[in-house]
């Protein structure tokens, strides 16, 4: 057992990919850094955060990716968000199994400005297009500064969402909410609230990501497997998959609208004892979920 | 921002292997960027820092890792934010036994 959220992003490649398979796009030697970033006179990364490339899993061929959230919390500028766009559009271009975004990122790189927004729609809109060519797209999140922002609605973009308990998923982040509705509303430094609100036990429990396991390495790669095997047939987003998507959303608010506390929502669901589910391990948590978890997102095919 | 450069002569080990990358670019922290170049046997480090005035710590840093690796014909460049000087070190060694595969 080793823990995925305790790695690089350069470091997890190895370790979900079929190892030694990976071959990078734009490797660091290449020196494709941040123009903005420079001009900021601010520090810049060889890599621009994010690993891109074409590797092995289980012996197929899958595009993917790995944010770093050390640099820059693992935000979206423009030359991150190109790498992302490039390698999805050849994942089409080579018809590729699968892609697998190893996703960790506080959303857009604010000192990028507009190039950083453009960069993050554009990586949603490439994500759409390799689905619509049939090829499913996988996302993992396990990292410390979970996926925010842009980068939030992308991850819901994907076929599947797999998240570790440790994994955090939202649009807004704690502080920001924090920030512009006061901390009555939201306290950003309640730890226990932020995971329970965020983190992977409740995405899970509303049906915003469709696998969770613990933070291990080969658990999440496991997972990565069977989810591309699970959507082989039916990647594309659908006008039905919209459609059931918003009655889900629209169910979602009419229960659980005012409530304001996820363990209320928990208790709505039915979950016999939700002050217990932050301490649940995996195994027990999702033995315990099972029967309560609310309808299946647009992800799940 | 300030950008240092260091080029260590005499040096008697040629780098093996392919570039490679470590450490991240976060606070106190660095990357590392090493590979092989024909610098007619030197080996030459790029440091670009984030926090200005600390030459002489980096000059001093930078005779031990050679001292240590004795590396000819070497590229290092490194991106940092404000790493300790054991840390750089440290990233350093990480750096060449990631091409090495060993310690010296």
């Amino acid at each position: 057992m080793s823990s995925y959220l305790e790695l690089s992003a350069r470091q997890r490649i190895p370790h979900i990919f079929d190892a030694g398979s990976f071959e990078e796009f734009l490797p660091p030697g290449a020196r494709i850094v941040s123009p903005h970033l420079a001009q900021l006179d601010a520090p810049v990364s060889f890599d621009d955060g994010v690993v891109v490339g074409r590797g092995l899993l289980d012996d197929q061929v899958v595009f993917g990716a790995a944010q770093e959230g050390g640099f820059m919390g693992g935000a979206v500028g423009e030359v991150h968000g190109a790498k992302l766009v490039g390698m999805l559009r050849r994942a089409v271009d080579e018809g590729a199994y699968a892609v697998l975004l190893l996703l960790e990122s506080g959303g857009v790189r604010l000192h990028e400005a507009n190039a950083g927004l453009i960069a993050v729609s554009e990586v949603m809109r490439a994500i759409l297009d390799v689905r619509a060519a049939g090829i499913p797209v996988i996302v993992a999140v396990g990292g410390a500064n979970g996926c925010f922002g842009g980068m939030g609605i992308a991850a819901r973009c994907a076929n599947t969402v797999i998240m570790s308990e440790e994994g955090r998923l939202a649009m807004s982040g704690p502080e920001v909410i924090e920030t512009a509705n006061g901390v009555e509303e939201f306290d950003s430094k309640d730890r226990a609230l932020v995971w329970r609100t965020t983190g992977g036990k409740h995405r899970y429990l509303l049906g915003d990501c469709q696998v969770l396991v613990a933070d291990d390495t080969d658990a999440l790669r496991a997972a990565a497997i069977a989810a591309m095997a699970n959507v082989r047939d039916g990647a594309a987003l659908t006008l039905e998959g919209l459609q059931a998507e918003q009655a889900m959303l629209e169910q979602r608010i009419r229960d659980f609208g005012d409530a304001a506390d996820p363990l209320d929502v928990w208790r709505r669901l039915g979950v016999p004892e939700p002050a217990a589910v932050p301490m649940l391990e995996a195994d027990a948590f999702l033995a315990m979920a099972a029967q309560y978890r609310a309808g299946p997102g647009i992800g799940e095919n | 921002m300030e950008t240092l450069h260091f080029r260590f002569d005499a040096g008697s080990r040629p780098l093996p292997g392919a570039p490679q990358l470590v450490g991240v670019v976060s606070s106190g922290n660095l990357e590392v960027l090493i590979e092989p170049a024909a610098l007619n046997g030197g080996c030459e480090i790029e440091v670009r820092t984030a926090a200005n005035g600390f030459g002489a710590t980096w000059e001093a840093v930078m005779r031990d890792f050679h001292a240590r690796w004795q590396l000819m014909d070497t590229r290092i460049c490194i991106n940092d934010m404000g790493a300790t000087p054991a840390v750089v070190s440290l990233r350093l060694d990480q750096a060449v036994e990631s091409v090495t595969g060993g310690p010296p």
